[in-house]
């Protein structure tokens, strides 16, 4: 086991350092100048301030040399400087990594807390209402488009009803809580600042809707197929041969074995979650990595993009590493093959 | 007893119509949705109204009314016309990247099983290497990178495409590589080419049409999705994503970002319908999962 985890560690590493480069190459092979994106047309048009640009953030050296430089730093803990923040790209993932991590987790919340109990009710009542219901639910979340959605709700629920608050983290007029893990939600907990909390809350419950459509439907229809599929086994007939009540097969046999597939997915949709809330944080003025990585990528800002790169690769890494360990906790099977 | 048998098979050929509808009405009722939509966009310059571009700031976010059937935006324009123009850029895009897309992947997929050794291990590990990126911020920095436009949006696209297609195709071939007919075919001392292209891929097709169509609506909504966030199409292109996108702020005009986000909805519904429908079709097991 110890053997298998370090190899895949030390693979995970080389491929999150292999998608920098793939990002790395891509970005100075194409014809888009970061110089003119950042110093505007008239600065453009003076070669000696081209010139002193490309010096000051390197993009004089050659290739090799700014990826050698963008690799030292790494190993230092540097990612190098954003060229549109003009701060160091670590301080600005630390400063918008809390907020995406705040949305994206209470959405995955949100669709565990629903999809879940509707696909195994889906399953158990089959071609009723409910599952009719379930079957609405995935494909609306899978079809709708995330920018559309979030508009719509917006326009409904903010604009027409008033009933929700509008864009962004919190209300200008509330203050935001003191930072200690940039969370607002745990944040105001500790600060026991309660008004900031409710607020903050507010604000994450159109966001946090939009987000989750599309793995709330993907939840739903894994785990209604997953029930199906563990209702057809011998061991549920034993079950209700023993005389068990219809309850306790459903919680006690069937659970068990059919989320195994779920959790994989589950994994899966949180790290998607994490790195694909460019559309949800850019509709709902969201400052995190989203929004971060969507203002990099038009200003051409080669070390924010690069930066942004490694941690969603590591992210997602580290996300399908925990998966399959969780797999072995899950389902002894898989952990004998392994140990052996 | 045969009475029996003989009502029962009565009963099933009376029931045959409920049985088809039961199991393709949702795949007919996709297919005629993407068919509605692929006319709209061949016959888009006989059946839309005006002209996509024609500016009239006196028509100002108009509602919808017998002149403007879905109003008019924030430059007076028709939003009808620019919905049925814009039907083209999606479609196209979304059709043609999968197309593409599927096309490397499969040749990179079932090259590299049917290869094996280190040629199949390096190409899988690139496969990896791309999955390893959400697709969308991976498209975008590269759109980005390329410069506005539908062809090179499209290139970001294919770029991520790909993979999954490569390895659907690869597990595929690995499939059918062990089965008698690719021996016999073998013996028979064809060519490795013949054998992949004539033989193994006809036989593995079936889950990779399935995965084609579904995929179709995947990527108009990411394609609409980049157009939204103004790396798309070069304005006054009409594409649904970009028209969102122009709609975005004016909630009161709910018209001009809703009908767009409603087309997309419509054709990615219709390609999901049609997918399900088709795999089925293909492997009755699956039915009712």
């Amino acid at each position: 086991m110890f053997r298998y985890l370090v190899m895949r560690v030390a693979g995970m590493a080389v491929m999150a350092l292999l998608a920098t480069l793939v990002v790395f190459l891509i970005a100075n092979q194409v014809p888009g100048d970061p110089v003119l994106a950042q110093l505007g047309d008239l600065a453009a048009s003076d070669p000696n301030m081209v010139a002193r640009y490309r010096a000051r953030w390197g993009l004089d050296r050659p290739l090799s040399e700014q990826y050698w430089i963008f690799l030292k730093g790494i190993f230092n803990g540097d990612l190098g400087v954003s060229i549109s923040t003009q701060r160091p790209v670590l301080d600005d993932i630390r400063q918008y990594a809390p907020a995406t991590v705040e949305l994206a987790t209470v959405a995955f919340l949100l669709s565990i807390a629903v999809g879940i109990p509707l696909g195994v009710l889906a399953a158990i009542r089959r071609d009723t209402w409910i599952d009719n219901l379930a079957r609405f639910i995935s494909l609306a979340g899978v079809s709708s488009p995330t920018f559309w959605l979030a508009f719509i709700m917006l326009a409904l629920f903010y604009g027409g009803l008033q009933i929700a608050p509008g864009p962004g983290r919190i209300d200008l007029s509330v203050i935001s809580p003191q930072t200690v893990t940039g969370l607002y939600l745990i944040d105001a907990a500790i600060a026991r600042d309660w008004e900031a909390w409710r607020n903050a809350a507010g604000h994450l419950v159109l966001p946090s809707i939009v987000l989750a459509s599309g793995t709330l439907g993907l939840i739903t229809r894994t785990t209604r197929a997953s029930m199906l599929e563990a209702m057809t086994q011998d061991y549920v007939r034993v079950a209700r041969a023993k005389g068990l009540r219809e309850r306790k097969i459903v919680i006690g046999h069937l659970l068990p074995n059919a989320l195994i597939p779920v959790v994989t997915l589950g994994g899966l949709a949180y790290a998607v979650l994490l790195t694909g809330a460019v559309m949800t944080e850019t509709i709902f003025s969201w400052p995190g990595l989203g929004r971060y990585t969507f203002r990099s990528a038009v200003a051409l800002d080669f070390p924010g993009i690069m930066g942004i790169t490694l941690v969603v690769a590591a992210v997602y890494l580290v996300i399908n590493l925990l998966t399959d360990l969780s797999y072995a906790l899950l389902d002894p099977r898989v952990a004998r093959e392994r140990a052996e | 007893m045969s009475q029996a048998a003989d009502s029962a098979a009565e009963a099933w050929h009376a029931d045959r119509f409920g049985r088809w509808r039961r199991r393709f009405g949702l795949a007919a009722f996709g297919a005629a949705v993407v068919l509605m939509w692929i006319a709209i966009a061949i016959l888009a310059p006989v059946i839309a109204p005006y002209p996509f571009e024609a500016v009239d700031v006196t028509k100002r976010l108009l509602a919808p009314s017998a002149q403007h059937w879905l109003g008019t935006d924030a430059l007076g324009r028709d939003v009808l016309s620019r919905l049925i123009w814009g039907s083209r850029i999606s479609l196209f895009a979304g059709i043609v990247v999968v197309a593409i897309g599927a096309a490397l992947g499969v040749l990179i997929g079932g090259v590299a099983a049917y290869a094996g050794g280190r040629a199949e291990e390096l190409m899988m590990r690139a496969t990896d290497l791309v999955l390893c990126f959400p697709p969308i911020i991976l498209a975008m920095a590269i759109a980005a990178a390329l410069g506005i436009g539908v062809r090179n949006t499209m290139i970001a696209m294919l770029v991520v495409w790909w993979p999954k297609f490569a390895r659907l195709a690869r597990s595929l071939v690995l499939v059918q590589r062990s089965q008698e007919y690719v021996e016999a075919a073998v013996v028979m001392g064809y060519g490795s080419g013949r054998i992949l292209f004539r033989h193994i891929v006809p036989n593995a097709v079936g889950p990779l049409v399935v995965l084609v169509t579904l995929d179709v609506g995947q990527a108009i909504i990411t394609f609409a999705g980049l157009s939204f966030l103004g790396l798309g199409v070069v304005p006054p292109m009409p594409e649904w994503g970009a028209m969102v996108s122009e709609g975005r702020e004016l909630v009161d005009q709910w018209w001009v970002a809703t009908f767009p986000g409603l087309a997309i909805l419509s054709v990615v519904v219709g390609f999901n319908f049609l997918g399900d429908g088709i795999r089925d079709w293909l492997d009755p097991k699956s039915r009712r999962r």
